[in-house]
């Protein structure tokens, strides 16, 4: 696939009415609602959208009010990927039998890291496996947000929540975040992508991307929480950029199993020198605020290590060696 | 009045029966995961997909919850689903079965009705459909193969009608219906095909403010499945209970249209009454134990023993008024529960029947017996001696023991 024909300029964006509305009540300085809105930018045609239980649910379906102007379904937490399998079904056999109209329907799952990483796995791994074709769009806020901040598998090392709190003999979660968009590249699938809201063309282009291929497409999008993560409401989009910067979130996509680092991440690769601290994103979230501590300093080079390695293993998988 | 139509003969088992069925509903999305004992359903199933015989869409999932999930969507979408399960996979589904019912999506699901764990059983009984019947789904417990069959044509219509619209289980003991082979009628596939027909969807306001059928469609937006708090989350339960309520009429007018073309009658549909109009002593059964209960009753009427026997074969809705009036001269009734509901002092079919009763002006005698848990035998001889204890309880005027268990060792 050629990245270069896939451009998105301001205008096309803003040109566009917005399929995912405002009205909706998501707390202020909350990326995921902004992430949903991008996602809904790169919409090319008839497309259903169905959400997993979660923040993105709850805030914009509150009955009797909506903010998705294209069908839209919910089911339960676990099965975002599952209703995908049904509506995509559905679809090829009503169209093939005339009783709906011939056009192609884009299908895409939404869902949170809770219904991505943990009780969604199963139905997500599952469905990409029967070669369904959909979207599935995980914003990742890194915890069970909409329950209250509790853990989950993608909760960084280190981070605080409610069920891994920062106590005085356990510093916050123990466990590194589950490389969730590996773990789907490894399903050899036809595209997998990470995306981050500060880079928006990048994002919309990677969800246009994982609309057009023919089967199913995995976009794991970076959606700091200012609640959860007890940062400032105007820093989220801040944070997006620096976890690319720091790369921990690099950005990059696989497709059919080929790994190839997207522009942001590429420019670290090739002048290493850009590549900031993690320090300078931890100290700007209060999840991570006793990492500043004497009794808990050593994490933070623990997740510089993790954060280094993991990045070191992303350039060999795409071909860069340093 | 319809002339009945021309049928075959086919020697299916129960399963085999609802595959077949499914064939000739026009399905157009079957979503399964297997499970002992309803594998034979998606396996033959499966066949017809593999030759092109149906036009339908088989999903084969990564599990039950999943399956469910599927059938559910995709009835949303428009599309007419199936899918079949029992025991623990019903128990996973669990969640979803509220789900389907609370978004009113008309999925047809056939449970070969299997024991739960611990310990592990794969024989047949009803804990498993017992389990979800507060989970807003329409339960039709058949007696035979044949019943089968004509229950999974009758279910699309009944789910599916625009007044209706919930999802419906038709339920089949494991092994006793789902692996026997029996003699079934089979309707020509046209004539099924235009019982059923293609489904109809009631138009529903949108929030662009236009009328359009209820589903999900690119040209009317509509959300589905939204989160409903204190203020509204009561009045959508509240439309369950009377799309319920509705559904006793529907299901005795599709039962009765049905009967017209393949001349086959299971009582009014949701009450098979045998031998009642006189009865004195009678036993209240679900499923396949009506038929042997029924040898009984022939013998016990040849020795001029009034007794009588009320099958239910809906049992939800559960039919209170007629199990009222069909029982209302009986003098002691004998409820027969092929599940427990622990601590519950009795089954579930227990509790709804001596429910029902209640109100009758000459309440009878209603004792409980708990049998076949696991898929254990009952005979004729042990159907005999609960007749004989209801004597004995007429003899008495009193029930002594409310609960008794039939051929456990104590």
């Amino acid at each position: 696939m050629d990245s270069e024909k896939w451009g998105f300029t301001v205008k096309d964006i803003v040109e566009k009415p917005d399929l995912f509305m405002s009205g909706h009540r998501a707390c202020a300085g909350c990326a995921p609602a902004i992430v949903m809105r991008l996602i809904m930018k790169a919409v090319r045609g008839p497309t259903i959208v169905t959400t997993a239980t979660g923040c993105m649910e709850i805030v914009s379906t509150l009955y009797p009010y909506t903010s998705w102007a294209v069908p839209w379904l919910h089911t339960a937490f676990e099965n975002a990927a599952a209703n995908a399998s049904g509506i995509e079904s559905a679809i090829k056999v009503l169209r093939k039998k005339g009783r709906i109209k011939g056009e192609h329907v884009d299908v895409i799952a939404i869902a949170g890291d809770g219904g991505t990483y943990d009780i969604g796995f199963q139905a997500l791994s599952g469905a990409v496996e029967r070669g369904h074709d959909f979207l599935f769009v995980l914003y990742d806020n890194e915890a069970y947000m909409n329950t209250g901040i509790q853990r989950s598998g993608g909760t960084p090392l280190g981070a605080a929540t409610t069920t891994s709190p920062a106590g005085q003999v356990i510093p916050g979660k123990l466990e590194p975040k589950k490389p969730i968009a590996d773990i789907m590249a490894a399903h050899e699938i036809p595209y997998v992508a990470t995306a981050s809201p500060y880079y928006w063309r990048d994002l919309i282009t990677k969800a246009r991307k994982g609309l057009e291929v023919e089967g199913p497409a995995f976009l794991h999008v970076f959606a700091p929480c200012p609640r959860g993560w007890r940062s400032d409401s105007a820093k989220s989009i801040e944070l997006s950029r620096l976890a690319v910067e720091t790369c921990i979130f690099p950005l990059w996509e696989c497709i059919r199993g080929e790994y190839q680092l997207s522009a942001p991440s590429k420019v670290i690769a090739i002048e290493p020198q850009r590549k900031k601290p993690v320090k300078e994103y931890l100290a700007m979230q209060g999840r991570f605020r006793h990492l500043f501590t004497s009794k808990y300093e050593n994490l933070i080079d623990e997740i510089q290590r993790i954060t280094d390695q993991r990045w070191q293993n992303l350039l060999k998988k795409c071909g860069i060696t340093s | 009045m319809k002339s009945v139509v021309e049928q075959k003969f086919l020697a299916l088992n129960g399963d085999e029966a609802v595959a077949y069925a499914v064939k000739q509903c026009d399905v157009d999305v079957v979503a399964a995961y297997p499970i002992t004992p309803q594998t034979i359903i998606v396996e033959r199933f499966s066949e017809y997909v593999a030759n092109g015989e149906v036009e339908t869409a088989f999903i084969c999932t990564e599990s039950e919850h999943s399956a469910l999930t599927a059938c559910l969507a995709a009835s949303l979408t428009g599309a007419r689903a199936f899918t079949a399960s029992a025991s623990a996979g019903l128990a996973l589904m669990h969640e979803m079965l509220f789900v389907a019912s609370g978004c009113r999506a008309p999925v047809v699901m056939a449970i070969a009705n299997r024991a739960l764990s611990a310990p592990l059983n794969i024989h047949g009984d009803q804990s498993d459909t017992m389990a979800q019947r507060d989970s807003g789904w329409i339960q039709i417990y058949a007696e035979n193969a044949q019943e089968v069959y004509d229950s999974v044509i009758q279910a699309f219509r009944i789910a599916e009608h625009p007044e209706v619209l919930l999802p419906t289980m038709v339920c089949l003991e494991g092994f006793q219906l789902s692996h026997s082979l029996e003699n079934v009628n089979v309707l020509p596939d046209d004539v099924v095909k235009r019982f059923v027909g293609v489904r109809k969807f009631p138009k529903v306001l949108t929030h662009e403010g236009k009328f359009a059928p209820l589903r999900l469609d690119p040209d009317n937006p509509m959300t589905l499945g939204p989160a409903a708090f204190p203020n509204y989350y009561f009045e959508f339960k509240r439309q369950q209970e009377e799309a319920m309520n509705k559904a006793l009429e529907v299901i005795r007018q599709v039962h009765d249209e049905y009967a017209e073309i393949s001349g086959r009658r299971y009582g009014n549909g949701l009450l098979d009454p045998y031998y009642l109009d006189d009865a004195e002593i009678a036993t209240v059964c679900l499923g396949s134990t009506a038929g042997t209960v029924k040898t009984v009753v022939d013998e016990l009427r040849a020795e001029g023993v009034k007794a009588g026997l009320l099958r239910i074969r809906t049992f939800r809705p559960f039919p209170v008024e007629g199990i009222r009036k069909a029982l209302e001269n009986v003098k002691a009734v004998a409820v027969m529960d092929k599940s427990m509901s622990f601590g519950g002092h009795g089954g579930a079919v227990f509790h709804e029947v001596r429910h029902a009763l209640y109100d009758s002006e000459k309440r009878p005698f209603v004792v409980d017996y708990i049998y076949g848990l696991g898929g254990r035998d009952i005979n004729p001889m042990q159907i005999r001696a609960i007749y004989r204890d209801l004597q004995e309880v007429l003899q008495k005027g009193r029930v002594e023991t409310p609960i008794r268990y039939v051929g456990l060792r104590e």
